[in-house]
C-alpha cells in the first residue's frame, strides 16, 4: 500500500530508523556512566554526606539510590532485607527503571542545586541553546554554501584568496575562536559584553530592556560559532560545486547561453543535496563544539549546564544533559532527513517506480 | 599548498622533538604569577609560575601523541569496518552500515563526556587517546565503505576470486593497496579530529590528569581568569599552536584531495 507513497514511505523508514537510533543511545546514556563499576551515589554521598547528620544523610543516600534504580522498589517504597539495608537491584532492572523514569520525563534530582529536579534546570537552559544555536547552525550552512558555490564558480583571484581563508576559519577550534574574540572585541576593544546571556543587573521578562541586553550578549557567541561554520561550509560546497561545473548540463547550459545568475542557480540546486546530508551527517558533532562555545561565553544554555555538573560530579545532571542533547541532535537529523525526502528527485523517483508496480 | 602544509606540520613535530634539547623543559615554579613574557622567559609564566616555552612543548608533545594514537586507532578500526562491509555486501553490509550510521548520529562528543566523566581517577593521555579513536571511527568506516563497494564488482577482483582466494586475501591484496592513498587522507583528517577532540574535552575539565596538553593550558587560563584579566600568553600561543597543527593537516588534505580529483585544481 506504501508503495504508492514513496516519500510517505520514506520518512516511515527513517522515523523507524531514528526511533532504533533512540532506543540505542537511551542504552549508551545508561551504560556508560556505570562502566567503571564504580557506584555515583557512592561518589556523590562522598561529598554531600559531609556537614549532614546520619539520618539526614541516610535519606538523601536512600533518594538517590532509588533515583539512580540500584535498588528494588515495590510500591514506591524500597525493599529492605532483614537488618534493613535496601536489597540491590541486577542491572536489567535498573534499565527497567531507568526507561519508566525517562519515559514520563523525569531525568533524576541534581545534586548540586539539591533539591531542583534535573529536568528544570535544563528547562531552564535549553531554550537559550536553541536560540544561539539554531540561527548559527542555519545562518552558517547558508552564507557557507553561497560563498563556497561563489568561489567554485568564479575561481581566480576571489577563491585565490577566499579558500585559504575558509579553511584557515574551519581549523580553529570553536573555543580557541569564542576566547581570541572576547580578548580582541571585549578585553582589548571592550565594544561586547564577554559573559552571560544577559546583563547580570536584569531580570528575564518580556522587557525592552532585557531584549536589548540579550541582543547584545549575543553577537559575540554567534559569530564564533558562525564564521567557523561558514568557513567548513563553503569549503565542502567549494569542491561540490567545482565537480558540478565539469558535467554535461553545466557545459550544455552554458553553451545555450543562459544567463550567469541562472545557470548558478542549476549549480546550487544540485550540489545543495550532498552539503544538506553532511549538514545532517555532521550536525552532532557542530552541536558538540558550539556547547563548549557556551562555557567560554558563560552563556546560560545547556554547555554551561554540562560544565557545573561536570565540576561538581553532578552525576544526574551531566546525565540527564547528554540525554537531551543527543535528542535535540536526533529531531535535527530527522528533519534535515525529511528535508531531502522532499527535495531528492530520486525518492519522489521512486514514486514512479512504485506506480509502475 | 602541499608544500606549506608539510612544513608547517613537520614545523611543530621538530619542535616536541627538538624543543626539549634547546630549551631546559622544568615544570618547576621558575618565577611570580603571570609574569609578563620578557627576558629568560620570553612566553611568559603561568599562573602557578610556570615557564609557559616548557608548558607549551610539553603540550605540543600530548597533542600529537593523542592526535596520532586516535588516528590509528579510528582509521584502523573504520577501515577494517568499512572495507569489509562494503565488499561483503548483504546483510554483513546493512549491519555494519546501521552500526555506522547510528554511531554518526549520537554526538560523539556526548559518548566522551560520559566515559571521561566516569573514569574519575587514572584519566591518562592514553586512555583519552584511545577513548577518542573508539568514537571518531564512524567517519572512516562510512567513507571507506564507499570506495570498497564500489572496487568490489571490478574485474580483477572477480578473478581473483575465481583463482581461490579467500576473503582475507582479497581483501589485503587486491582491495587495499588501491584504497591506500584514500585511507591516508581520512587518517590525516582523524588526526586533525583528534587533538581537536583531546583540546575540547580538557577544555571542559575532562583532560588527562597525567601530564599537559594544550587543552589544560587553555582550560587553566579560562579557570583563572587570564581572558578576562587580558593575560594574553596565557592563551595565544596554545590556541595559535593548535590551529596551526590543524591548518597544516587540513593543506595536506586538500591538496592530496586536488591530486586525486584533477578537476580541483587548475
Amino acid at each position: 500500500m506504501l508503495k504508492k507513497y514513496p516519500t510517505l514511505r520514506y520518512i516511515l523508514q527513517r522515523a523507524g530508523w531514528y526511533f532504533l537510533t533512540f532506543i540505542v543511545a537511551v542504552a549508551i546514556n545508561f551504560l556508560l556512566p556505570r562502566l567503571g563499576n564504580n557506584n555515583p551515589v557512592d561518589i556523590i554521598m562522598g561529598k554531600a554526606g559531609s556537614g549532614l547528620s546520619t539520618e539526614d544523610a541516610r535519606q538523601k543516600e536512600e533518594k538517590y539510590l532509588q533515583e539512580f534504580g540500584l535498588v528494588k522498589v515495590s510500591n514506591g517504597a524500597i525493599v529492605r532485607d532483614a537488618e534493613g539495608k535496601p536489597i540491590k537491584a541486577s542491572k536489567i532492572e535498573q534499565f527497567g527503571n531507568y526507561l519508566k523514569m525517562c519515559s514520563v520525563g523525569d531525568l533524576g534530582t541534581s545534586f548540586q542545586k539539591y533539591p531542583k529536579k534535573v529536568i528544570d534546570v535544563i528547562k531552564e537552559a535549553l531554550p537559550w541553546t536553541i536560540a544561539l544555536q539554531l540561527p548559527t547552525i542555519l545562518f552558517g550552512w547558508i552564507i557557507g554554501n553561497i560563498l563556497g558555490a561563489l568561489a567554485a564558480y568564479r575561481r581566480g583571484v576571489f577563491d585565490k584568496i577566499f579558500f585559504p581563508g575558509a579553511l584557515l576559519l574551519s581549523s580553529f577550534p570553536f573555543f580557541v575562536f569564542g576566547m581570541l574574540l572576547v580578548y580582541y572585541f571585549s578585553v582589548v576593544i571592550p565594544w561586547f559584553p564577554s559573559m552571560g546571556g544577559y546583563a547580570n543587573d536584569l531580570v528575564p521578562s518580556f522587557s525592552f530592556a532585557f531584549f536589548q541586553s540579550v541582543g547584545y550578549h549575543y553577537v559575540l557567541p554567534f559569530f564564533s560559532i558562525f564564521l567557523i561554520l561558514a568557513g567548513g561550509q563553503a569549503i565542502g560546497m567549494r569542491s561540490m560545486g567545482i565537480y558540478e561545473l565539469g558535467t554535461d548540463y553545466i557545459k550544455y547550459a552554458k553553451w545555450l547561453g543562459l544567463k550567469e545568475n541562472k545557470v548558478l542557480a542549476y549549480l546550487f540546486r544540485n550540489a545543495m543535496l550532498p552539503q544538506l546530508t553532511g549538514l545532517a551527517l555532521s550536525l552532532g558533532n557542530m552541536v558538540g563544539g558550539a556547547l563548549i562555545t557556551e562555557m567560554i561565553f558563560s552563556y546560560p544554555g545547556l554547555g554551561m549546564a554540562i560544565l557545573t555538573a561536570i565540576q561538581n560530579n553532578d552525576y544526574p545532571m551531566i546525565q540527564g544533559c547528554t540525554l537531551l542533547i543527543t535528542i535535540c541532535v536526533l529531531i535535527a537529523n530527522f528533519t534535515v532527513d525529511i528535508m531531502i525526502g522532499f527535495f531528492d528527485p530520486r525518492v519522489k523517483a521512486g514514486l514512479q517506480i512504485g506506480k509502475g508496480k | 599548498m602541499f608544500v606549506i602544509g608539510i612544513a608547517l606540520f613537520f614545523g611543530t613535530i621538530l619542535i616536541a622533538l627538538v624543543g626539549p634539547v634547546i630549551f631546559t623543559i622544568t615544570m618547576e615554579r621558575v618565577g611570580p604569577q603571570y609574569a609578563p613574557p620578557g627576558g629568560r622567559y620570553f612566553l611568559g609564566l603561568n599562573d602557578l609560575g610556570q615557564d609557559y616555552i616548557s608548558l607549551l612543548i610539553r603540550g605540543l608533545q600530548s597533542s600529537l601523541y593523542v592526535g596520532f594514537l586516535a588516528g590509528i586507532i579510528a582509521t584502523t578500526l573504520g577501515t577494517l569496518i568499512g572495507i569489509y562491509g562494503g565488499f561483503k555486501g548483504g546483510w554483513v553490509d546493512d549491519f555494519l552500515n546501521m552500526v555506522t550510521n547510528l554511531f554518526i548520529v549520537i554526538p560523539s562528543f556526548v559518548i566522551l563526556i560520559l566515559i571521561s566523566s566516569s573514569f574519575k581517577e587514572g584519566r591518562s593521555l592514553t586512555l583519552i587517546g584511545i577513548i577518542i579513536g573508539m568514537t571518531a571511527w564512524t567517519w572512516s568506516a562510512r567513507s571507506v565503505r564507499a570506495q570498497s563497494s564500489a572496487l568490489k564488482s571490478k574485474d580483477h577482483i572477480a578473478l581473483a576470486k575465481m583463482n581461490g582466494a579467500n576473503t582475507l586475501k582479497v581483501l589485503l591484496v587486491h582491495i587495499l593497496p588501491y584504497l591506500f592513498s584514500y585511507v591516508f587522507m581520512v587518517f590525516i583528517l582523524q588526526v586533525a579530529s583528534g587533538i581537536l577532540s583531546e583540546a575540547a574535552i580538557s577544555m571542559i575539565g575532562l583532560g588527562p590528569l597525567d601530564t599537559v596538553s594544550l587543552g589544560t593550558i587553555l582550560n587553566q587560563a579560562k579557570n583563572t581568569g587570564a581572558l578576562g584579566d587580558g593575560v594574553w600568553w596565557a592563551f595565544i600561543p596554545a590556541s595559535v599552536i593548535i590551529t596551526v597543527i590543524v591548518f597544516a593537516l587540513y593543506l595536506i588534505n586538500t591538496s592530496m584531495e586536488g591530486v586525486f580529483n584533477p578537476r580541483l585544481r587548475k
